[in-house]
């Protein structure tokens, strides 16, 4: 889960991270509102979850109330890569000689947490990470002990920080990692970390992705995700379903369970010609009713010309998963796409004879499944 | 023969109260496992799926010479269930929980790399000797006795392509869903490192997907380690990068790995046939065993 800026900003600055004064504003009187207050100069800027908002025109500098009505009229309500804006942050432009790079992850190769920093601040960083590695900085964090004081000074004065502000950029590092661990970050960034002709450090922007499966004991983060959730219609409509799932380009729509044998299933339609409307993974164990959700999902998509269902049960049960596609399609009076089912693995005898078998195709492979599904898309496409 | 379990395997089964853990500790029963106990914090005394019930692993370990763990507990504690196995001093653990959280994981990781109990999963749908015993929830119908070791990040691809070579006759010595969390405890390469040094073992699968480097080490691996042929699949060619795999992620290594196309190249180079379909794996395979 990712929060917005402006709550990731809260997040940090409750925690004693300098941040730059700023406002939450939606429309174009509370832009212009919210820059007096602060005083201009003010950056505007679309509360959205996209990278590269800058460029792509979500971020606008504005010296005086004409150019913030200007700005504010022109990001409020934009398409800014899919997503509508509805939100702008107006911030204190901070006055910089330097941008720095901090952030905390978890490195998945050693299991372990690691702390980075770059005075290659301000630009994208995993261009940085790529063309010269060695311009970051990395420390790797004992899991059951935390971060030591000492490894943030490391970290900070290995990426070659300037004297006067290390002890201040070693503190935000510090902050950023205690953050990180009791708030149960997936990664926590600020990029930039500016510098201040007056030596100040301040967090120019701010990145906290929170790790979804311990949202349990993050009861305040959860509730901010009722707020930071937004965009795509259907994955908003997923969300509410909890279901994995990616909205993709192409008309075949793909239910499975189990990340690796979706993707595999989308590989395969791939390979026989088709192309993928989505990925979705109903995960394990999955009842009746979620197989039917899953299916009004895909539904719900006018792309989908054709659903192939992949279920390989192990902790699913194939009687279960008939069940929930009997009921998904009985409702209606004409199938609004055509459906294709492969079940297989435990209790999918039973299932195959639950299965309503005037209402789908049942195929015994895979293979066979994702040909056919293949088939009825391109026949409606032609038609 | 077979790796890590056999029909000597005495098993605890953590969580063997709630509704997964007794279905499943059933389903291990018939297949022939030996169950010998379960462990659930206050129900000791009690008997679940025919099997005495302690209120911690110390005591399943004491009473009943339990030597191997599988966890049906739900993530919030499965941590520290996976803790308690730990210090049990246990051979071996299996966590078949999903969704445990990852610094939960980095922790236990931490304290993984001081005893001497080895870890499978989390997250995972466990291991499996045919005609022996199985750890876990995988479907035991769909495995047969045979030659091949299979080792895999996701747990449905893994009945996929077990399928395919059972309909073959082309039957497994153990099969190992190692999970695919960011932080699990054996990876590829301890699995392949088993699997190599199985004289029974005379082919291997390894089924990977896009994410991470696991795939890529073990490559690195096979070319210098291993002597038993092995095929590969990998999952997600087509799949665009997963919500999950978050920003920071790819400044860790730099970006560039993690692809399905690094990974095929990878095992390519390595010698290892990396199949487009889950048939075109048991193809290889087959020609393997000529």
């Amino acid at each position: 889960m990712k929060l917005h800026e402006y709550q990731a900003k809260q997040v940090f600055a409750d925690a004693g991270i300098p941040t730059p004064a700023s406002q939450l504003a939606s429309d174009v009187d509370g832009v212009v509102t919210a820059a007096e207050e602060i005083g201009y100069p003010v950056a505007v800027k679309a509360q959205v979850q996209v990278g590269g908002r800058g460029k792509a025109g979500g971020i606008k500098l504005v010296e005086d109330e004409d150019e913030a009505r200007e700005a504010a009229d022109s990001i409020l309500g934009m398409d800014l890569k899919g997503y509508r804006v509805d939100r702008v942050l107006v911030e204190e432009a901070v006055d910089f000689t330097n941008e720095l790079y901090v952030g905390i992850t978890m490195d998945r190769g050693e299991g372990k947490p690691v702390a980075m920093v770059s005075t290659r601040g301000g630009v994208n960083i995993e261009e940085v990470a790529e063309e010269d590695p060695d311009a970051i900085a990395r420390e790797h964090v004992d899991p059951s002990f935390g971060m030591h004081p000492y490894q943030a000074r490391k970290a900070v004065y290995d990426a070659g920080v300037g004297r006067s502000v290390a002890r201040d950029v070693s503190n935000v590092l510090m902050t950023l990692y205690e953050l990180w661990e009791s708030r149960d970050g997936a990664d926590a960034e600020i990029n930039p970390l500016m510098v201040t002709s007056d030596d100040e450090v301040i967090a120019a922007d701010a990145v906290m992705n929170i790790d979804e499966d311990a949202l349990f004991r993050q009861p305040e983060l959860a509730e901010m995700e009722e707020e930071a959730a937004g965009g795509d219609e259907l994955e908003q409509k997923a969300d509410e379903y909890d279901f994995d799932y990616v909205r993709l380009e192409g008309n075949v729509g793909i239910i499975g369970n189990g990340a690796g044998l979706v993707m595999t299933t989308l590989d395969l339609v791939d390979h026989y010609g088709g192309e993928p409307a989505n990925f979705l993974d109903v995960g394990g164990g999955a009842k009746a009713q979620r197989i039917s959700n899953a299916l009004d999902m895909v539904f719900s998509d006018d792309n989908v010309d054709s659903v192939v269902f992949n279920i390989f049960g192990g902790i699913t049960r194939g009687d279960e998963v008939a069940r929930g596609i009997n009921e998904a399609l009985e409702q209606f009076d004409d199938i609004p796409k055509p459906v294709v089912v492969r079940l297989a693995g435990t209790n999918w005898e039973e299932g195959m004879e639950i299965l309503n078998e005037d209402l789908v195709t049942v195929e015994q492979t895979l293979e066979d499944a994702v040909q056919r599904a293949v088939e009825y898309a391109g026949e409606v496409n032609d038609q | 023969m077979s790796v890590l379990v056999d029909d000597d395997t005495r098993v605890v089964v953590q969580g063997i109260t709630g509704g997964e853990g007794k279905f499943h500790a059933e389903q291990m029963m018939e297949y022939g496992t030996n169950v010998v106990a379960g462990a659930v914090p206050g129900k000791g005394g009690q008997e679940a799926a025919g099997v005495p019930v302690y209120d911690t692993v110390h005591e399943a370990v004491e009473e009943e010479n339990a030597d191997t763990s599988v966890i049906f507990v739900p993530p919030a504690f499965a941590g520290d269930a996976i803790f308690e196995s730990l210090d049990s001093g246990l051979d071996l653990a299996v966590a078949i929980t999903e969704g445990i959280p990852t610094q939960d994981m980095a922790r236990v990781n931490k304290r993984l790399s001081e005893t001497d109990t080895r870890l499978i999963g989390p997250n995972c749908p466990g291991l499996i000797t045919p005609g022996e015993a199985k750890l876990g929830i995988l479907p035991g119908n769909i495995f047969a006795e045979g030659n091949v070791g299979l080792v895999s990040r996701s747990g449905t691809l893994t009945y996929q392509v077990v399928d395919s070579l059972t309909n073959r006759g082309i039957g497994q010595t153990t099969a190992i869903g190692i999970g695919g969390d960011p932080i699990i405890g054996t990876d590829f390469v301890d699995a392949l490192e088993l699997f190599e040094n199985d004289p029974d073992t005379d082919a291997i699968v390894m089924c990977g997907e896009i994410g991470g480097e696991d795939e890529e080490e073990a490559a690195a691996y096979i070319d210098e380690h291993v002597d038993t042929p092995v095929a590969g699949f990998i999952a997600g060619r087509t799949a665009p990068p997963g919500k999950r795999m978050g920003h920071a992620g790819a400044i860790v290594s730099g970006s560039g790995t993690g692809t399905a196309e690094s990974k095929i190249n990878a095992l390519n180079d390595a010698g290892v046939p990396v199949g487009d379909t889950p048939e075109e794996v048991a193809d290889h395979i087959e020609e393997f065993l000529g």
